[in-house]
């Protein structure tokens, strides 16, 4: 199936994404890689509030090149999303419903998906001059001293992903891989 | 003796930099169009035809084809009748990696201690192995490698008794537990023989071979070749969602070894297999 879809991520979104659909995204998500995961850790750990509001938002993990001037962004494609996994299941835990990343997750990852109803997307790895059209603001909204690391709110106009792992514990890289192999 | 100012290898490989995360070299071009024309996946011929789309609009509107631009590997086959003048080499090219990363809005990936990991900003230090080699000319070969394909590599020390059938097994192992994290489809550098550290060094330098070039040597052209399909039938493809693009090339490079090992490193490069080379 191909969707044009909010994020924010509703339940009712989330909940019929499978799988293998594209889908294109609107709206906001917020871009956190290893440093920032890292830094939100120890703040919940300390008791503290996140610098960002969890429930129903999209987490892309993504670190940017420079803008050049008057552009919103540098290349800005996925990076590799299992750096997250320790990380990963507490956010979900307090509401986080989708990643935007690429590569495979831990069956910890796994579980809390389908216990919160997120959504794994891959954006295609190393498209990040294609990706970054399909960005139109950014803006560093926490630990701006990490640099690229920095945690930014995205705004995003038909951005391109594909479900890789669904809130029913799908795996569009078992399955296909699987469909394609010959030995 | 030909004297050369330790400001040309700045001024070069400032430019070498910017030139190699904004363009891809022909072979690989010819690469991505045959792999676009055989994949037999609808979803595989989409994402190959996106990562195209993406190579025009990075030439075209000077943005990083990946944003991960790397942290500069610089080969420097110094002629031995080469006198450098004016300061200290090592410095010199960090200096043209400072530049080329600050001036070509490429992002700062380096951090100065790997436990520590404070970001260097301005992407130095970078990684430099010297040759020397006959004659009087400076050879520079900038390879800025992305790091979701470099944590996928892998070194195996097989014994002689593996032989060849261990090799292909081991290059096998290591795509397959690569995956779709490498960014396929990747370039495999094979590097076979030596010590630990050679072979490693002989597969990262097998990526900056021409990739439409099979080896000199017989029976590692046909390997090349054969492990190429092989790889070909994981069923990973681009971006691991399946189909029989999962590598565009495999570059083979052997050296001598010990009577007692086989070393066998497989260094995985994504698509995004970057090399600017020159001649001063």
């Amino acid at each position: 199936m191909e969707y044009y879809m909010q994020s924010p991520i509703s339940e009712e979104d989330a909940g019929r994404l499978r799988a293998g659909d594209y889908v294109y995204l609107t709206g906001v998500v917020y871009s956190a890689r290893d440093a920032a995961h890292k830094r939100m850790k120890e703040a919940l750990d300390q008791g503290k509030d996140l610098p960002i509001e969890l429930k129903n938002n999209v987490i892309y993990y993504m670190g940017p090149s420079p803008a050049r001037e008057g552009r919103p962004i540098g290349s800005a494609g996925p990076t590799t999303a299992s750096r997250m996994d320790k990380y990963t299941p507490q956010l979900l835990d307090l509401g986080l419903k989708g990643m935007i990343g690429k590569g495979k997750r831990t069956q910890e990852v796994k579980e809390a998906m389908i216990r919160n109803g997120a959504v794994y997307f891959a954006a295609v790895g190393g498209a990040g001059a294609l990706l970054s059209k399909c960005i139109v603001n950014s803006q560093v909204i926490a630990y701006e001293d990490l640099g690229t690391e920095a945690i930014r709110r995205l705004e995003i106009k038909d951005f391109p992903v594909i479900v890789v792992m669904d809130s029913q514990g799908n795996n569009l890289y078992e399955t296909a891989v699987s469909e394609y192999a010959q030995q | 003796m030909r004297e050369i100012e330790v400001q040309k290898l700045t001024d070069s490989i400032r430019e070498m930099c910017i030139e190699a995360v904004h363009e891809l070299s022909p072979d690989m071009l010819n690469a991505f169009q045959s792999a676009c024309q055989n994949e037999k996946s609808p979803l595989g011929k989409k994402v190959l035809g996106q990562l195209q789309e993406n190579l025009k609009i990075a030439k075209e509107d000077q943005i990083p084809i990946c944003q991960d631009t790397g942290m500069a590997v610089v080969f420097l086959e110094v002629g031995q009748d080469v006198h450098f003048t004016g300061g200290n080499v090592e410095n010199a090219v960090n200096e043209g990696v400072r530049r080329g990363y600050v001036d070509g809005y490429l992002r700062k990936s380096v951090v100065g201690d790997p436990i520590i990991r404070e970001n260097t900003k301005d992407n130095t230090p970078a990684v430099i192995y010297y040759e020397i080699v006959p004659g009087d000319q400076v050879k520079i070969t900038v390879a800025p490698k992305g790091f979701g394909s470099e944590n996928m590599s892998r070194i195996f020390m097989l014994k002689p008794a593996d032989g060849i059938d261990g090799v292909r097994q081991a290059i096998l192992t290591a795509v397959k537990e690569a995956g779709p994290n490498a960014c396929p489809p990747m370039v495999v550098g094979v590097g076979i023989g030596g010590t630990f550290e050679k072979c490693a060094l002989l597969a990262k330098k097998a990526l900056t071979r021409n990739v439409e070039e099979r080896s000199s040597i017989p029976y590692v052209a046909e390997l090349e070749k054969e492990m190429l399909e092989k790889i070909n039938r994981s069923g990973i493809g681009p971006g691991g969602l399946g189909g029989s693009t999962t590598a565009l090339a495999v570059n083979i490079n052997t050296f001598a070894t010990h009577i007692a090992g086989l070393p066998v490193a497989v260094n995985i490069c994504c698509h995004v297999n970057r090399h600017s080379v020159r001649v001063i």
